[in-house]
């Protein structure tokens, strides 16, 4: 059995980051900055931790679906997908260069496998700042060329990843992924076992699992464990057109019937907080 | 965390260069390049101290029975000897392989 033949049929979510990336992109991946450029992380070794010669992220360029695109990876393995300093600037970058590519007339689109914890706390503010930069990048370059977000494995996507993973123009996930603000685990640790058993699987994957967030408008696409169903999946996002995304026109929805929901039970209230939270929201809906 | 280098005998070149495995616990992230004259240099940067005497036996083995001529280094985050060995081997084999792209 040739390599790619296994790829297309193993489990997807089971695969490691570049056999992902290989499995998706075919001979036409190739990875820049990796380990043997040795760019890592420097604030690691000071906590006693190690590092991992591309900081969890490998970055690069392919062609899917007959479009040159970048894309990124998330290792979920190191440091539990968690974005640091390094990491989190390789994607931006690529971002970047990817969208300035487009206005000089060459379209490059973006596809990002995301299994990510979210911020890597030991880098903090170096950490969040170039999740900032990533989420700056995405809404460039998403008016320019499709930017495509994939959540496929059990680790799934939070915190501010989960954040720039709904910019995103298309998000596909698998039902073995999930996708929230504060994972299970972090909620448990904080409220108690009795705000959320982050054991329960079933309760879990019913709450935040990608076929639970398709049903409720936060994902778009939803693939079978496999290659072959992630690539199909993948392509329908690619063909759709480029615009901003529904997901956050449809939350922007919720959000005025929320409003109206609330001015009906409280017209008691002061009528002066309703004038601003609205006028806030006007201004939020304006700006998407 | 501890880090030494050490080198072994060996006689056969590899072809290209391999990276496998991945820092987290249990495993460990491997890198190796094609070396130098007649021997196999590691360098062994791991989190768990105390264990070089198990290290050296290891590696001692391995190069005894895949006399490869390789720069290797290992970033460990806690794997057993059986990893290790593994990794070893994966790598190995991915240096040498046959490519039908060369």
């Amino acid at each position: 059995m040739s390599k790619q033949t296994w790829l297309k049929n193993a489990s997807f979510t089971e695969l490691t980051p570049r056999e992902r990336l290989d499995a998706l992109l075919g001979g036409s991946s190739r990875e820049l900055l990796g380990p043997f450029a040795r760019v890592s992380s420097p604030w690691l070794a000071l906590q006693g931790l190690m590092a991992q010669t591309d900081d969890g992220v490998i970055v690069g360029t392919g062609v899917f679906a007959e479009r040159p695109m970048v894309v990124a990876a998330i290792e979920p393995a190191f440091e539990g997908g968690s974005i640091g300093e390094v990491g989190g600037t390789k994607i931006a970058t690529m971002l970047e260069l990817a969208a300035e590519s487009c206005r000089d007339g060459v379209p490059i689109a973006a596809l990002l496998l995301i299994e990510s914890g979210g911020v890597r706390l030991g880098e903090a503010n170096l950490g969040l700042s170039a999740i900032a930069r990533i989420q700056r990048a995405i809404v460039a370059l998403r008016q320019l060329a499709p930017v495509v977000a994939l959540v496929a494995g059990p680790t799934g996507c939070f915190g501010g990843m989960s954040l720039a993973v709904e910019l995103c123009s298309q998000i596909v996930g698998t039902k073995h992924g999930r996708l929230g603000m504060n994972g299970p685990e972090v909620i448990e640790q904080e409220a108690g076992a009795d705000e959320i058993d982050s054991t329960d699987r079933r309760q879990i994957w019913k709450l935040i699992g990608c076929e639970a967030r398709l049903r409720d408008g936060f994902i778009d696409f939803l693939a079978e464990d496999t290659a072959e169903s992630v690539a199909t999946e993948l392509q329908k996002a690619f063909e759709c057109p480029l615009r901003s995304p529904q997901r956050i026109a449809d939350a922007y929805q919720r959000l005025l019937q929320l409003r109206e929901a609330q001015r009906g039970q409280d017209e008691s209230n002061s009528a002066r907080s309703y004038a601003k939270s609205n006028e806030q929201i006007d201004t939020e809906g304006q700006r998407l | 965390m501890e880090e030494f280098r050490m080198t072994f005998p060996a006689s056969q070149r590899v072809r290209r260069r391999a990276h496998v495995g991945v820092v987290s616990s249990g495993d460990l992230e491997l890198l190796l390049e094609p070396g130098n004259a007649d021997e196999a240099i590691v360098v062994v940067q791991t989190k768990v101290s105390g264990y070089r005497k198990i290290w050296e036996t290891l590696l001692k083995r391995f190069f005894e029975r895949h006399a490869f001529i390789v720069s290797v280094e290992i970033r460990d985050g806690g794997a057993t000897p059986g990893t290790v060995w593994l990794r070893l081997e994966q790598g190995m084999e991915l240096a040498v392989e046959d490519r039908a792209d060369e």
